[in-house]
């Protein structure tokens, strides 16, 4: 870490590195992020045994913890069907995995983890993957011609405006994200240790809006966006 | 002025200038607020439509906040990562 101006040693919310080896010549650092995000796919893991396991069991009036994951299913089956309509059976599953990822890596920070989207290498990729999505639907039901007629609105002269407004999705999807996660994380790491002497309890509310409020929306605004996105990119078809 | 190197100088402008770029919270804070406004205005004539209302101005407020969130990104690069003083 290098030295910040102002707060150099006090404040700790960087990525820090846990431990290095080499492959293929390079130098490949573990750090904090792979940590925090492999416990967070781990307990994602850990529920869809169980909800595998209560579903092979399964009766026709759920109770436990079969209810629990027919209800988050159903529940983002749900958000896919109110905004993509009849594409939803196609991308109910992706939306699906990101939200949850997203939620569960944003309010990691509740349990003393740092939220691995507060790296800019995990939401850069969820915004490409989206991109990859969006382009591929273009091409797939739009054809080439009316991607290119796409381009070419209002007229042809805008296309170099229309291909920037294209690749700026992913960079503003991911850099969304990871700045709302990135001001929580710093403000809180700014409480503890500025105010580190007062403290107690108090910064639970500071937690309930940065990490659960805040993190909730963002999922909320990626997943919505995405879906948007890959509606206008099917077109009316 | 004795002893101050020029990345001294560097870092102190570095500090001025995140403080600049945080002024970019001043937009988004105006236009969360309309949207708020608006939203309340909708509530009052529609009570029905709450959910819905509240859900659509929560999406267009966090989308609005992103231009803020760049000035913070920059104020932040230029605090903690200092691209200039290397």
């Amino acid at each position: 870490m290098n030295n910040g101006i102002l707060l150099s040693g006090e404040v700790d919310f960087m990525v820090k590195g846990v431990f290095s080896y080499h492959i293929f010549g390079q130098e490949v650092w573990i750090t904090t992020t792979h940590v925090c995000m492999s416990i967070v796919i781990l307990s994602i893991i850990v529920f869809c045994v169980l909800a595998k396991r209560s579903m092979l069991r399964a009766e026709a009036v759920p109770g436990g913890f079969q209810n629990i994951a027919e209800l988050v299913v159903e529940l983002l089956d749900g958000v896919v069907e109110g905004s993509m309509g009849k594409n939803a059976i196609k991308f109910a599953n992706y939306i699906g995995t990101i939200f949850i990822f997203i939620l569960l890596s944003n309010i990691s920070g509740l349990f003393g983890l740092r939220p691995p989207t507060a790296d800019y290498g995990v939401t850069l990729p969820l915004g490409v993957i989206t991109f990859c999505l969006i382009f591929f639907n273009k091409i797939k039901y739009q054809k080439v011609s009316g991607f290119l007629k796409g381009l070419c609105e209002p007229w042809p002269i805008w296309a170099p405006i229309n291909v920037i407004g294209d690749v700026a999705v992913p960079i503003s999807l991911s850099l969304r994200l990871f700045a709302n996660v990135l001001s929580g994380t710093v403000m809180m790491a700014l409480v503890y240790s500025l105010l580190s002497k007062i403290a107690i309890a108090w910064p639970a509310a500071l937690h309930v809006y940065f990490d659960l409020f805040s993190g909730a929306i963002q999922t909320y605004v990626f997943c919505m966006l995405t879906m948007t996105y890959i509606t206008d990119a099917i077109g009316d078809k | 002025m004795n002893g101050i190197t020029g990345t001294d100088l560097i870092k102190a402008c570095s500090a001025i200038g995140a403080g600049l770029a945080v002024i970019a919270g001043i937009g988004p804070g105006i236009g969360q607020g309309i949207a708020a406004g608006h939203a309340a205005a909708a509530v009052g004539r529609n009570p029905g439509a709450k959910s819905d209302i509240t859900s659509t101005m929560l999406l267009g407020q966090a989308v609005a906040e992103t231009t803020g969130l760049y000035g913070l990104l920059i104020a932040m690069l230029l605090l903690f990562v200092q691209p200039l003083a290397k």
